[in-house]
């Protein structure tokens, strides 16, 4: 096989970029939440003395998200440099540890959502991406970090490309579905319809400037089946590569189980899109709880589970 | 708009038959009132939550499938506890009652749901498009334009063009368009159906067996060769093919390059020749890079020293003689073996050894490799003399010694600290039992030879499941209308769920409307 030869200086300054793009990102999510408090205390057209009042905050608030959404983009790309970086210093590509898989994943759910301006307007759930990007960062840099190997035999296959990164693609989109979902169920809750004063009247209005429900569960489920797709394709690129690799397509371990949990659920949830009295609420519930059957697939399965997916390198 | 969705007709039917057939039901009426509940969407949606709550514990537990020794350790940690979860099944959970019972109610409830839907699809296909609503405002997109001078003819052709299935009918045109979506849908269910068959039938043909190998030695390839074997139900063992296996030689290359890296191996090589009885081929086998043969496919599974020793009982003759595999304990390759010498006089001879492949002191004073290649090899070796225990019947795992009537003469426990061997070197066993020695140092690897006549139909259905579901998931399921009105045209759009394309659907056709002029 060809001599790899690792460049960690050149992690090193991946590892830089990638704090870059964290600080970015903080600030892009501190400016996406202050738009969303200056919603709430904008005054209803009711309330309203003066006509330009209303007028100047919707100013200030469009002005806002666009501060918000340049700094995600340019974010976004720094945060590209860094894994492109990561991937030159390792000569092969940036998904081959858990670190890696983190730093794929966030910018590929950046790289989604913002390329979804182009089809939808979901820029209100902008600081629930950049927010999960940056604790994914975080928690990526602080406890999942190791310094570029090689990779073991078993890892050295065609299929480390495909089967990850169609894995990464599919984790980003059902973040994003799970993310128009917590809206989606937030706007829904009975307590917040029915509020009258307090934090909660003005969490309230806030959601007022909130596309109507039917929207935001239309939005989830287009990005879930999107993400069901590509789940159901790196399901079958894993059991063709473990055919490969430990001679059987599928032996039912810990990581081969959470993939078919997951989706198992994911399946629950489009037969409850189409089942009368599921179809609302429960469908966004079991949209979250297939998402976070994937987050616990990806933390607790690799790092507490014994299997035979042991890639994380801690 | 996903699985199991019957047509609004057929929905309102079932409905009526509810409430209509409720007051008093026969055996029969229980019949069909419990198959109706079997294969309904909520039975389905609660069946698949079931499933994967059900498949849960199988990460929790051992499998026996995957992780044979887990199990064993549960036995021999905590008997009564493991005894209690056999019970229930929890260590083979995906063949368990339970787990199969949910599946197979599953799929009985896909099979009921999905037969009557594909004729209902089929009627549907081959039935005329829906009569024009009286009122198209109502319909999801309407748009009404001047008359650019155009007939119903004209817009039946550019629907038609549009990938629709039209009909004039007065002064409308009907059409309708994504009938691929639903048999998209019906096709992935069909192919799950497959799959489960596939992956039934293939694996009852299926076999896999295990074979450690030596290097320079070889492997013929009947069931008295592997070391373990597991058929699946309707394998017949006389359908292994002939040929043999000869490992003629096992590299392990190391990262020499990158200083974080170092003593990761990074290629394990092992060139092995397959003869059948026409040919001999000489090939490389890697991990990720199975070799076919006859009846088969070989995979590189593991690998490990084999340190060649040589047992002389008391009498002087040689007891044991070859290469023993020792299973690697670390990263390092400190390894751990068992050499059982029963035909010793006066007494038989067993050894507990353990090798290093680059030694070190440790500052407790115990040995430890710091380095996976043999750059100082150390073998030490603890020697037990009695009873072997292998006469008694009893089958033995040759990788672990039962020391019960056995007395320790060198080791630990005795008077003699344990024995300590490099490469070459004799050394005498105290007591005159005899003496050992270490000879050579061999590499072997663990091979798996298998089979599942399945694969090939399991990767194909599922291929077929994914286009399906993708179908069904993506192409939109479209009504348009278009109704002339005096000078106007009214156009409307119907989508069943959610189609964001609709209104500009609608422009669209205006759009060809104006140009087919």
């Amino acid at each position: 096989m060809n001599e790899i030869v690792l460049d960690e200086g050149l992690s090193q300054i991946s590892l830089l970029t990638i704090y870059a793009a964290m600080a970015l990102l903080a600030l892009s999510f501190l400016i996406s939440t202050f738009q969303l408090s200056r919603l709430a205390t904008a005054p209803t057209e009711a309330e309203q003395s003066e006509g330009s009042v209303l007028v100047r905050v919707k100013t200030e608030v469009a002005g806002l998200e666009k501060a918000a959404t340049a700094i995600l983009v340019v974010a976004t790309l720094v945060l590209g440099v860094g894994v492109i970086l990561r991937g030159l210093a390792a000569q092969r590509v940036p998904w081959a540890n858990m670190y890696e898989f983190a730093i794929s994943s966030a910018w590929v759910i950046l790289m989604i959502y913002l390329m979804s301006f182009f089809l939808k307007e979901v820029r209100f759930i902008s600081a629930l991406v950049s927010g999960f990007s940056l604790l994914t960062l975080g928690v990526a840099t602080n406890a999942f970090y190791v310094e570029v190997s090689t990779v073991m035999p078993a890892l050295q296959s065609f299929w480390l490309v495909i089967h990850v990164i169609v894995a990464v693609l599919a984790t980003s989109f059902f973040y994003i579905g799970a993310a128009l979902h917590i809206t989606y169920l937030v706007k829904q809750a009975g307590w917040l319809k029915s509020a009258q004063r307090g934090t909660v009247a003005t969490a309230k209005r806030m959601l007022d400037y909130f596309p109507t429900a039917e929207t935001l569960d239309r939005f989830a489920y287009r990005f879930v089946i999107v993400g069901f797709v590509l789940w159901s394709f790196t399901l079958i690129a894993g059991a063709i590569w473990a055919e490969r690799a430990w001679n059987r397509y599928w032996g039912w371990d810990t990581k081969e189980v959470w993939t078919f949990i997951i989706w198992v659920l994911y399946a629950g949830y489009l037969h409850a899109k189409a089942t009368r009295g599921w179809s609302g609420k429960r469908a966004a519930w079991l949209g979250l709880i297939g998402f976070a059957a994937v987050v616990f697939n990806f933390t607790i399965v690799n790092l507490f589970f014994e299997g035979l997916h042991v890639y994380s390198g801690l | 708009m996903t699985s199991y969705q019957q047509s609004d007709d057929q929905l309102t039917r079932e409905e009526n038959e509810f409430s209509s057939g409720g007051v008093k039901l026969g055996a029969v009426g229980w019949a069909r009132w419990f198959w109706r509940q079997l294969t309904s969407m909520r039975t389905a949606l609660i069946l698949l939550l079931l499933l994967a709550v059900a498949a849960v514990p199988g990460s929790v537990y051992p499998q026996r499938s995957a992780d044979p020794n887990g199990v064993r350790l549960q036995f021999d940690e905590n008997p009564d506890q493991a005894a209690f979860l056999d019970s229930l099944q929890l260590f083979d959970v995906y063949t368990s009652v339970w787990f199969s019972a949910i599946y197979i109610l599953l799929f009985v409830s896909l099979i009921g749901c999905v037969v009557p839907r594909t004729q209902v699809h089929y009627r549907a296909m081959r039935s005329q498009p829906v009569k024009t609503p009286v009122n198209l405002t109502r319909m999801s997109a309407h748009q009404q334009v001047a008359n650019p001078g155009v007939g119903t003819e004209d817009a039946r052709q550019v629907l038609r063009q549009l990938g629709y299935r039209a009909n004039v009918e007065g002064n409308a045109v009907s059409a309708e368009k994504g009938f691929i979506r639903e048999t998209g849908n019906l096709i992935f269910h069909y192919s799950l159906i497959g799959l489960l068959i596939a992956v039934g039938v293939g694996g009852g043909l299926s076999y896999s067996g295990q074979r450690v190998l030596v290097e320079g030695d070889s492997f013929v390839n009947n069931l008295a060769s592997y070391d373990s074997f597991s058929p699946g139900t309707f394998f017949e063992p006389q359908g292994l093919e002939p040929f043999t296996l000869t490992l003629d030689n096992f590299d392990v290359i190391y990262d020499l390059r990158n200083q974080a890296n170092i003593g990761n191996p990074i290629e394990f090589r092992a060139e092995v020749t397959t003869r059948t009885e026409t040919e001999a081929v000489s090939q490389l086998l890697r991990v990720n890079h199975p070799l076919a043969v006859p009846g088969g496919n070989i995979y590189l599974t593991g690998n490990g020293f084999a340190p060649v020793i040589t047992v002389r009982d008391g009498q002087g003759n040689i007891s044991f003689s070859g290469p023993v595999p020792y299973l690697p304990q670390d990263g390092n390759m400190t390894s751990l073996g068992v050499i059982k010498a029963p035909d010793s006089f006066p007494e038989q001879i067993g050894f507990i050894s353990f090798f290093y492949p680059t030694v070190d002191l440790l500052p407790s004073g115990a040995y430890t490799s710091i380095y996976p290649d043999p750059i100082d090899p150390l073998l030490t070796m603890n020697v037990y003399v009695g009873d072997l225990g292998l006469d008694s019947g009893i089958p033995r795992n040759v990788y672990a010694l039962d020391v019960t009537n056995m007395t320790e003469v060198a080791g630990r426990n005795a008077d003699t600290a344990g024995l300590e061997l490099t490469v070459g070197e004799q050394v005498s066993i105290p007591g005159g039992y005899g003496t050992v020695s270490f000879d050579g140092l061999k590499r072997y690897i663990s091979v798996d030879i298998a089979q599942n006549p399945g694969g090939t139909w399991i990767l194909l259905f599922s291929l077929i499941a994914l286009a399906g579901v993708t179908v069904s998931l993506m192409v939109p399921r479209r009504r348009v209308w278009v109704r002339f009105d005096n000078e106007k045209i009214e156009v409307a759009a119907l989508a069943r769920g959610d189609d964001p394309r609709l209104e500009s659907v609608v422009s669209e056709v205006i759009e060809k409307l104006k140009g087919s002029k």
